[in-house]
């Protein structure tokens, strides 16, 4: 069980009010990914589910019971921290037995669960080591390992793969989405990457200065973007946002199309500019097209290698079935 | 980190060293203050009523007043100076290349480990006595006539030997931080071509004006109340009572409470007024 | 700021460096040879460095005329005593301010800090008279309690600024993993912070071992320690250079010797963790 409920909850550091009243529901078993720029309140509000931090008003409920006014340690979560925060005093064995020896388990149980966790996460080699002889995936594994034994109602995850490096990140990735295929309890991920959102989410909460600005799976973000900063922020590479005369032809104040949704055509297409740098990754090609006389730069995606560099003319044809459609508010038409 | 209920764990967690330090500070106060306004005389009559503020002008009208204030700036400015000052020049010294640092450090380290009786004594007997005293030798052997240190040349001799306890402790923190000063930094300013001097005054001088900050307060409060260096060696005479000693020989020596405690009320003020005037400026530096 | 130098610059630093190293250090040495000397030879004209007939005289004599072992014991229970009782109220208010910062605790460890500056003869007189009426003038009680109470600022600050190296991050994770307050500080702070603790307990052991003020003027006979009992060398004994050095070697070699066993913790320990 693992239903978590957030009703009209606000929270001010002093004057400032970081988060205007909110209301939120994550499903037991959810994968649920906040995500946002830096300082959009995703990991505030994170810290206000954990309890490590009181919400000002309103109320917080975990499994339809009040959790307000509980301390951390009474909600039954457990937490994954950016720096994994592990104790650099004890063996690995230790740091993950650690929640249980607190829960005033006995020592043959708490022995098997660690054993079990270890051998989950390859880490019964390391058992006897210390933080400080591990390499950085492997800490972050004994983090979610002393996250697991718990067997907690849901599991925080804080930024966890912001210290890895980029080949290491994409391995964590996928083994923490295994993870929650094979726990099935509710995962709250923290993250400003909207590629790890995309990947692992089962529903996203993009936020912006602590406003919940769009929520939903993966999919209906990227078909169906609620405004234009959900339409720029998901999506890799951006989304071009054009305004002014072009828009207004398709009776918007603001269009959106994507890189993706962009052809390449060998002559009159609809837009035309120079292409400013190509990025030639081999499977795609990325153009950055300036005086296309829409926006100061037109990203476009081109399947495969396309022969066109700097300085060329370049000619486009937009798909408008797969154009977006803003009003002056910014909200989608 | 901040919730409800750690906060109001940290004020509990909080109390009992904030207590005891608000009741150590005080119930004695308020006593000192108290006797300050009596004529008290524990061997001649004891508490013989209320006095005004007859204790506080006898204080500062007796003769010896302005010496002693006189004389306890000059012993804290004139150790703080010396310490400071030989502080750095061995905290670099320290810092270079060298066979054996370790030990090096441990034997300018070990003045501090001394009690402040002992190396009075041992000063006072051993180095200084103007018969055979190790100095007295020297002058002899050199062809000079010994000198009585502590009669003839009572108060650089205390700073001598103040100063020799306070030195390692100067030191070592200098030589940290000489030692955290990033050294692309210095090799930048060669690089501009900053001849040697320059790069002292301009680069290490400012890096280290934390650490001697440090030094300075903390040293302050230790030197404002050195006792024993002086109990040992003149008790108090020849010039070298400090207001603390003072305040010390009208209470214990001719028992005169009253007077006594309007001499500490006054050392609580001057106190006060340097512990302000350093705080401001540990205040600034402690955020860092 | 290592960087290779000449041989032939090493080799000028090192003896420089030595120089002034023994000079520093002489003073000890110098009392440390001469109580093996006998009384002649401490005075002798001109001075003997080595070559005198190295004797254990002083020592016995010294110890025969008081009673040094008490005198120890009563330094050691104090200075240990007063450390100890200081770390257990220092730790939970240390933690307070490191880990729950509010916008007065810069203000409340700068009071604590201010408190050690008062004059401590200011007050003599008041606290000898609370210490005849609680019954603890020259007790061991007595002193640990004020010695205790003039190095709490010191341990306190000296924790603070320890305890501020430790993210605050993983005292979370000790929270979200279910220990309590007591179990946090017990398991997952004190532990990461021996080091801290460490050299915080040994610089205080130490001023409160030299401490002279109160520790001279609140006992008599039964709690005097060897502060007291070295002062006893003031005068006229002070004349007589091997009993005075022997007495002095005695009172200083625990804390040398303990001092140099922990050289590193002290290095620490002695900047009062305020310089990195």
């Amino acid at each position: 069980m693992g239903q978590i409920q957030l009703k009209q909850v606000t929270k001010s550091f002093g004057e400032t009010q970081v988060i205007p009243p909110l209301d939120l529901t994550i499903q037991d078993g959810e994968f649920t990914v906040f995500v946002g720029p830096s300082g959009c309140g995703k990991s505030t509000l994170l810290r206000l589910i954990a309890g490590l931090e009181d919400i000002t008003t309103g109320h917080i409920e975990i499994d339809g019971k009040d959790a307000t006014d509980l301390v951390p340690a009474k909600r039954g979560l457990a937490m994954v921290f950016q720096s994994y925060a592990l104790y650099p005093h004890m063996s690995v064995r230790k740091n993950i037995a650690f929640p249980l020896k607190m829960a005033k388990l006995d020592p043959a149980e708490i022995n098997r669960r660690v054993e079990g966790a270890a051998s989950v996460l390859n880490l019964t080699d390391y058992l006897d080591r210390r933080p400080g002889q591990l390499s950085g995936g492997q800490r972050q594994r004994v983090a979610i390992g002393r996250a697991i034994v718990r067997e907690p109602a849901a599991f925080l995850f804080d930024e966890p793969l912001s210290n890895l490096d980029a080949a290491l990140r994409v391995g964590m990735r996928m083994e923490i989405s295994e993870l929650h295929k094979k726990l099935d309890t509710t995962m709250i991920y923290v993250t400003h990457d909207q590629v790890e959102a995309m990947t692992m989410a089962d529903k996203i909460v993009v936020l912006q200065a602590g406003v919940i600005e769009q929520v939903g799976s993966p999919l209906e973000l990227y078909r169906a973007p609620r405004n234009t900063f959900v339409a720029g922020f998901i999506g890799s590479p951006k989304m071009n946002l054009i305004e002014g005369a072009a828009a207004t032809e398709h009776g918007a104040h603001t269009i959106g199309i994507r890189p993706e949704h962009i052809d390449v055509v060998e002559d009159g297409g609809t837009w035309q500019g120079t292409v400013g740098v190509a990025e030639h990754l081999g499977s795609d090609t990325f153009f950055h097209i300036h005086n296309t006389g829409l926006a100061e730069t037109i990203t476009v995606r081109a399947i495969g290698d396309v022969s066109l560099t700097h300085g060329d003319t370049i000619h486009l044809n937009p798909r408008l079935d797969e154009m977006h459609k803003f009003g002056a508010d910014g909200l989608r038409l | 980190m901040a919730t409800k209920a750690s906060r109001s764990a940290a004020r509990v967690m909080m109390a009992p060293a904030v207590i005891l330090l608000l009741g150590w500070m005080l119930v004695p106060l308020i006593m000192t203050l108290w006797f300050s306004f009596r004529k008290y005389l524990p061997l001649r009559g004891g508490d013989l009523g209320f006095a005004g503020f007859d204790n506080y002008t006898r204080f500062v009208t007796s003769s010896a007043f302005w010496p002693a204030v006189q004389t306890t700036l000059v012993i804290v400015l004139g150790v703080l100076a010396i310490t400071v000052v030989f502080g750095v020049l061995l905290a670099l010294l320290l810092d270079q290349p060298m066979w054996g640092q370790g030990v090096v450090r441990i034997l300018v380290i070990a003045p501090f480990f001394v009690m402040p009786t002992v190396s009075a004594l041992v000063w006072k007997n051993m180095f200084m006595d103007p018969v055979n005293g190790l100095f007295a030798h020297l002058w002899r052997f050199f062809g000079a006539d010994p000198v009585s240190w502590l009669s003839d040349a009572s108060l650089p001799s205390i700073i001598m030997i103040v100063s020799w306890q306070w030195l390692p402790f100067a030191t070592l923190i200098l030589l940290t931080a000489v030692q955290s000063l990033d050294s692309e930094q210095l090799e930048a300013a060669e690089m501009d071509g900053a001849p040697k001097l320059k790069r002292f005054f301009y680069i290490i001088l400012p890096h280290l004006s934390r650490a001697m900050t440090v030094v300075i307060l903390i040293q302050t409060i230790f030197l404002l109340a050195i006792f024993a260096e002086i109990f040992v060696t003149t008790g108090g005479a020849f010039g070298t009572r400090t207001l603390s000693y003072l305040i010390f020989q009208r209470v214990l020596e001719s028992q005169n409470v009253g007077l006594g405690s309007a001499g500490g009320v006054y050392a609580i003020i001057l106190a006060n007024i340097v512990a302000i005037f350093l705080m401001r400026i540990v205040g600034k530096n402690l955020d860092a | 700021m290592a960087r290779a130098v000449s041989p032939r610059r090493k080799l000028m630093n090192t003896t420089f460096a030595w120089a002034i190293g023994l000079l520093i250090f002489f003073p000890i040495l110098w009392t440390i040879l001469t109580s093996f000397k006998t009384e002649a030879q401490a005075i002798a004209s001109p001075p003997i460095f080595l070559g005198f007939d190295w004797t254990l005289e002083n020592y016995s004599v010294v110890m025969e005329r008081s009673n040094y072992g008490r005198f120890l014991w009563n330094s050691i229970i104090i200075a240990g005593g007063s450390t100890i009782l200081g770390c257990i109220i220092a730790v939970p208010a240390a933690w307070s301010m490191a880990f729950v910062p509010s916008k007065r605790t810069k203000d409340i460890l700068l009071w604590m800090l201010s408190t050690k500056m008062l004059p401590a003869v200011g007050v003599l007189y008041p606290i000898y008279l609370l210490f005849i009426q609680m019954g603890l003038l020259d007790s061991r009680a007595g002193l640990v309690i004020v010695l205790m109470l003039i190095n709490l600022p010191i341990i306190i600050w000296m924790l603070y600024t320890y305890f501020k190296e430790i993210p605050g991050e993983i005292l979370e994770a000790a929270r979200m993993d279910g220990a309590g307050l007591k179990e946090e500080l017990l398991y997952v702070l004190t532990p990461m912070a021996i080091p801290g603790i460490a050299s915080t307990l040994l610089l205080n052991f130490i001023l409160a071992w030299n401490e002279a003020f109160w520790t001279l003027n609140l006992t008599a006979a039964k709690a005097a320690p060897l502060t007291a009992f070295i002062a006893s060398y003031s005068s006229p004994e002070g004349l007589f250079f091997a009993k005075l050095s022997a007495a002095s070697t005695m009172a200083i070699a625990p804390i040398l010797i303990l001092g140099w066993f922990s050289q590193k913790q002290l290095v620490r320990g002695l900047t009062f963790g305020a310089v990195k």
